[in-house]
């Protein structure tokens, strides 16, 4: 943590909010890990749905967020990524395709996702920012195109089925074995939560570990200035290319994941407006921050959702299904996570972890370029004098210097 | 031969509506730095109106409504919802378009729900023959009106002031504001201006032989995004390159798409990011961009 490593020494301690101080941290962290190994016992198999849906979400998130926050590049392609994860696990582990067994197809649809962000590097090494995410968008349009005519290994239009995850003999399924735990019945929704929760969890301490570590602050040297980054000796097209890869690995994980919860994936979903979806989400949580990207994938995931299950309790919802004048669940999910997009980036430009992380960032002396990311913040400063590059990560200092 | 020469015909046509709708992508790059991607909504939003006001004040009347509707809410997402946020913080803003997108777009679908609404253009269905191939009447209007539009746009890049402000304040955001070039202003009319482009390219998009207006129209700006980037993002003519590009390949390969049966059936619609790779590939700043020199 930044907490350990204070860069110098700290003037007037600022009084910090309960939530992020620092004897609590771990207190509620356990109790929030908690909370999650025992949902499944209480929560109904609906809830256990969208919370698959958002751990999902969650994992493609940090790995967009790693090359977005991290490293500075936008995507709009993640979509592409998370198909190449869905499409590559049920190949390999689904008739028709090979039929590994699932871990084994598991490992390699991530790997095949980090094969194709791989192949990609010529033009996502060299490609900077915003170039970049129109760049990306014709992955999307083009996977789309694949998925429809590869009829063989997609199943074209319908999609295809996908084969359940299987872990030495124990089927993440209703039965074969049959479970009962404290009297509640394990069906798929709550087997598949555990595994979830367990790849979020891998996937969580992995990004953690990349943005701390050297590859992390590298990422953020070349984000902020790629001039000074190159100068102090970081290869910036290989990070650069390096980050799109890692990025793609996570949306494979978290596709293969998102097909487990369907059991069954078409190419229309993995369209654009998914892509879109998933910078919401870090644009939502904060960009640079895990533990942001999380809170903004359950956020954006779980929305429509909820809104559909309490349509009828809403004043402005109406049922879906009536004529164009009405607004159905899914508009109004749409129109207030459009309004979330705005009104986060105009008032809030750390988003949800930037809230939470405001107080201590005030503590810091000087106002560091790295703004807002406490992985970021604990790097030294890279001694570049004043940046020259546009910063995308909002700080949180260039907030509070208005009045 | 007239099969090719219809198919060059038609990606002339698509290639200048592009060429409108990347020229705003351009001109709103070259004043903020920021990737519009609500450009589609401006769109869908223009022609919607268009559609809605034609059968009560006639055409003419509702286009040019609609094209000044959609000037002045480009204006109003630039002064509103962009402005007082750091404007070299190119991400944040772009991001933010997106939501103004889906705010927008969100709202025009539910109101179009099915339909395919007209926009009552005056050319309607009919065609004339021209050296031995039969050529929609919409799709030289297309070409006529898109040539002049873009011409007085490219001339008031050149010759008027505010071309003058914008290309200075493209070049140096500080050096011009000490130089008296009011920054916001120029922006703002940015703004407006790639609105209004993009309510007309939403015209020549649902006029014969394109069914209409749909709910989904506003993805067209899409396409226009690569003939943007593979023309270099700053450089207007590059962008019409680019447009003609994009839009000469995509009637190429819808023209000889039984011919292309091996690649799948809808090549024409992933063409032009076909392009765009491989361009990007070969010369990551666009075909006309400048290349970023930094000074250390």
């Amino acid at each position: 943590m930044s907490d350990r490593t204070p860069l110098t020494p700290r003037t007037p301690p600022t009084p910090r909010t309960p939530l992020t101080s620092r004897a609590r941290r771990p207190l509620l962290a356990t109790a929030g890990v908690l909370l999650l190994c025992a949902l499944p016992l209480y929560a109904e198999a609906y809830w256990l749905q969208i919370g698959l849906f958002a751990m999902a979400a969650a994992i493609g998130a940090i790995g967009l967020n790693l090359l977005s926050g991290g490293a500075g590049q936008l995507s709009l392609g993640h979509a592409f990524f998370l198909a190449v994860g869905a499409y590559g696990y049920a190949w390999l582990a689904g008739e028709p395709g090979p039929g590994l067994p699932a871990p084994l197809a598991l490992v390699l649809a991530v790997c095949l996702a980090g094969v194709a962000g791989g192949l990609f590097s010529p033009v996502s090494g060299r490609v900077r920012g915003i170039y970049l995410g129109v760049a990306t968008l014709a992955l999307v349009f083009i996977g789309h195109h694949v998925m429809l005519n590869a009829e063989s290994v997609t199943g074209g239009y319908n999609g295809r089925a996908v084969a359940p995850f299987e872990l030495f003999g124990f089927s993440f399924t209703g039965q074969d074995p049959e479970l009962l735990v404290l009297g509640v019945p394990f069906g798929a929704e709550e087997r598949l939560w555990y595994l979830g929760l367990t790849l979020l969890a891998v996937a969580w301490f992995t990004a953690r570990n990349i943005l701390r570590g050297r590859p992390g602050r590298a990422m953020a040297a070349v984000r902020d200035s790629e001039v000074a980054a190159s100068v102090m000796g970081v290869p910036v097209a290989r990070y650069r290319s390096a980050a799109f890869v890692v990025s793609s690995m996570y949306a494979g994980l978290s596709g293969a994941l998102i097909a487990l919860a369907f059991r069954r994936i078409v190419p229309d979903y993995f369209g654009l407006v998914l892509s879109i979806d998933y910078l919401a989400m870090i644009v939502i949580g904060g960009l640079g921050s895990v533990g942001g990207a999380v809170a903004g994938a359950a956020f954006v995931t779980a929305l429509p959702l909820v809104m559909a299950r309490y349509a009828d309790a809403l004043p402005i919802v109406d049922e879906p299904g009536g004529p164009g004048h009405v607004v159905g669940p899914t508009e109004a999910a749409r129109y207030l996570y459009g309004a979330a997009i705005i009104v986060v980036l105009r008032y809030a430009p750390g988003g949800l972890a930037g809230l939470l992380r405001r107080r201590p960032a005030r503590a810091r002396p000087e106002p560091s370029p790295t703004g807002t990311d406490p992985a970021a913040g604990a790097a030294p400063p890279l001694g570049t004098g004043p940046h020259v590059t546009p910063l995308p990560v909002p700080s949180a200092q260039r907030k509070e210097s208005r009045p | 031969m007239n099969q090719v020469l219809d198919i060059l015909i038609n990606g002339l046509a698509l290639g200048s509506v592009y060429a409108l709708v990347a020229l705003g992508f351009v001109i709103i790059f070259k004043a903020s730095g920021v990737m519009n991607f609500a450009q589609g909504s401006m769109l869908l939003f223009g022609g919607y109106l268009t559609a809605v006001l034609h059968e009560h004040i006639g055409f003419l009347a509702a286009l040019a409504v609609g094209v000044l509707a959609t000037a002045v809410l480009a204006g109003a997402v630039d002064r509103l919802l962009l402005r007082g946020l750091d404007p070299s913080q190119h991400h944040i803003l772009t991001i933010l378009t997106i939501g103004v997108d889906i705010l927008i777009v969100t709202e025009l679908a539910r109101r179009i729900g099915g339909d395919l609404l007209s926009l009552g253009d005056p050319w309607g269905n009919e065609v004339v023959a021209l050296g031995g191939v039969t050529v929609p009447v919409s799709r030289i209007a297309c070409i006529v009106v898109s040539v002049l539009v873009i011409g007085a746009v490219f001339a008031a890049f050149r010759y008027s002031s505010w071309g003058l402000s914008l290309r200075a304040a493209a070049e140096d955001r500080e050096a011009a504001a000490l130089m008296g070039i009011p920054l916001s202003r120029i922006r703002t009319l940015a703004w407006c201006l790639a609105g209004a482009l993009a309510a007309l390219a939403a015209l020549f998009l649902t006029a014969f032989p394109a069914p209409g207006l749909e709910r989904t129209t506003g993805q067209i700006a899409l396409k226009a995004f690569p003939a943007a980037i593979l023309g270099g993002m700053t450089s207007p003519p590059g962008a019409l390159v680019g447009s003609l590009l994009i839009g000469v390949t995509e009637a190429l390969a819808a023209g000889y798409q039984s011919e292309l049966s091996g690649f799948g059936r809808g090549l024409g619609d992933v063409a032009p990011y076909l392009v765009m790779i491989t361009v990007l590939l070969i010369r990551p700043h666009g075909l006309l961009g400048t290349k970023e020199a930094v000074r250390v």
